[in-house]
């Protein structure tokens, strides 16, 4: 294949491609709506984690190991559903119950290293969760701080 | 006739004008309150935690840390205008060259070293209730911190409330060194209300003001319009908070709440620092809160 049909041929296809992601981009409301399931999930599984660690609920190493790794999982997956979710126009300021900040917009490079912070936090949590409740009770206190600092930032108050 | 009634109404004005005067002057601990044993650093570092200064006093955006750096700057908006946090770090520009006396003075009675008051915006109407040795401890740590030489920016406040002269006024309307939840408590409340009361300061937030700007202690901790405009500073009272002792000292350790959304705001601030005391002082904040009159 000459050299021009080929990079004619990948311009076409990086056309085809630029087409569809932005054919895949959710809809504001949308976007706005997996966002809030998606945390609410992470909240789930934290909800197990931290009835452990309050002692509401008694250790057990299988139990917590597993919603460590569920919540490592879906800690990585805000991330990859970056471009997805954070759409333009599902702002707390363009979405009625949105509490996404204009803010994650304007910032998205901090916004970004808060996501990077979570992945890490629910690493360290993994590998805590299955050693011992010690270990696990020492690892909330990251997690919430991880959650916290972007909430902080980036999440409007509630009204 | 006349003359004489304008004499004495002058005179009586005159009189009006200087005992208002009198009773606006700022008022400095006494010696006895300021004299005793030097501050302990370690102590004080748990003080400066419960008493929350590093999330207002460090620059816009900076993190507390462990070795916060209290260059100042933060923007408060108020009603009144927006105040700016001033470097209290120990530097030159900061407090590095007052005596102990003269910080204590200045948290505890906001008052300022050349004798000036200060706004309330620095909640010296709870530091007023603290103990002077934990004061003496804080101003041991403060010490300890790193310095920053940031200039301070001044206040932004239209007149009156540019005049400072007006806050001794203020002082005389709302500087009460008695406890809001008066009367004995049982431990670990009682310990849990020096906390909060005294240190943490947690009713400059969730207590609504009154048109001066005076904290409504009829409705301790029920809930204010957040100053930054944005939603409410939530009601804290058994009426409005009906999580067990175990989760609220849960959620100033961690952030979590008991469904494990986490605080937000200025809130998570605080919990940063919460996180920094002992658990059994969390309990004791959980404790002192469940003993707070319930407010709707």
């Amino acid at each position: 294949m000459s050299r021009p049909i080929r990079l004619a041929l990948a311009a076409a296809g990086l056309t085809a491609l630029a087409g569809l992601a932005s054919a895949q981009a959710f809809e504001p409301q949308k976007a706005h709506e997996l966002r809030e399931s998606h945390m609410k999930l992470m909240g789930a599984h934290l909800g197990v984690l931290g009835a452990m660690a309050k002692g509401e609920t008694d250790y057990d190493a299988a139990t917590a190991g597993a919603a460590a790794g569920a919540l490592a999982g879906l800690a990585d997956a805000v991330g990859a559903a970056g471009d997805v979710y954070w759409v333009e126009g599902s702002s707390s300021e363009q979405i009625a119950d949105s509490r996404a900040l204009p803010a994650i917009w304007e910032k998205m490079g901090e916004f970004e290293e808060h996501q990077a912070s979570l992945v890490e936090a629910t690493s360290v949590m993994q590998d805590a969760a299955g050693t011992d409740l010690a270990a696990l009770q020492g690892a909330m206190g990251g997690l919430g701080g991880a959650c916290g600092d972007c909430h902080k930032a980036f999440r409007k108050p509630e009204e | 006739m006349i003359r004489r009634a304008l004499g004495a109404a002058a005179a009586l004005a005159l009189l009006a004008a200087g005992t208002g005067w009198v009773l606006t002057a700022p008022e400095p601990l006494p010696e006895e309150v300021l004299a005793g044993p030097p501050g302990d650093a370690a102590r004080g570092a748990r003080v400066f935690a419960a008493a929350g200064c590093a999330a207002c006093h460090v620059a816009p955006e900076a993190d507390i840390g462990d070795a916060p750096v209290l260059s100042g700057g933060r923007a408060f908006a108020s009603p009144f205008g927006t105040f700016y946090a001033p470097n209290i770090s120990p530097s030159t520009q900061g407090v590095g060259d007052w005596s102990d006396a003269e910080i204590v003075n200045a948290v505890m009675r906001g008052v300022s070293p050349s004798g000036a008051h200060y706004y309330p915006a620095l909640p010296y109407a709870a530091y007023a209730r603290a103990e002077p040795q934990d004061m003496r401890d804080l101003v041991a740590h403060l010490r300890e911190l790193p310095p920053s030489e940031a200039e301070n920016r001044p206040h932004d406040l239209p007149f009156p409330f540019s005049i400072r002269r007006g806050v001794g006024l203020w002082k005389l309307m709302n500087l009460r060194e008695e406890w809001v939840v008066d009367g004995d408590l049982p431990e670990p409340a009682e310990r849990g209300r020096y906390i909060a009361e005294a240190l943490a300061h947690c009713g400059e937030c969730h207590t609504p003001r009154g048109p001066l700007g005076g904290l409504d202690q009829a409705r301790w901790l029920s809930g204010a319009p957040n100053p930054s405009g944005e939603g409410r500073i939530p009601n804290i009272t058994p009426a409005g908070l009906d999580w067990s002792e175990e989760d609220i000292a849960y959620y100033l350790e961690t952030g979590f709440t008991p469904d494990f959304d986490t605080a937000g705001g200025e809130m998570a601030l605080v919990v940063e620092e919460m996180a920094r005391l002992s658990s059994e002082d969390r309990a004791a904040v959980a404790a002192y809160l469940k003993s707070v009159p319930p407010v709707e």
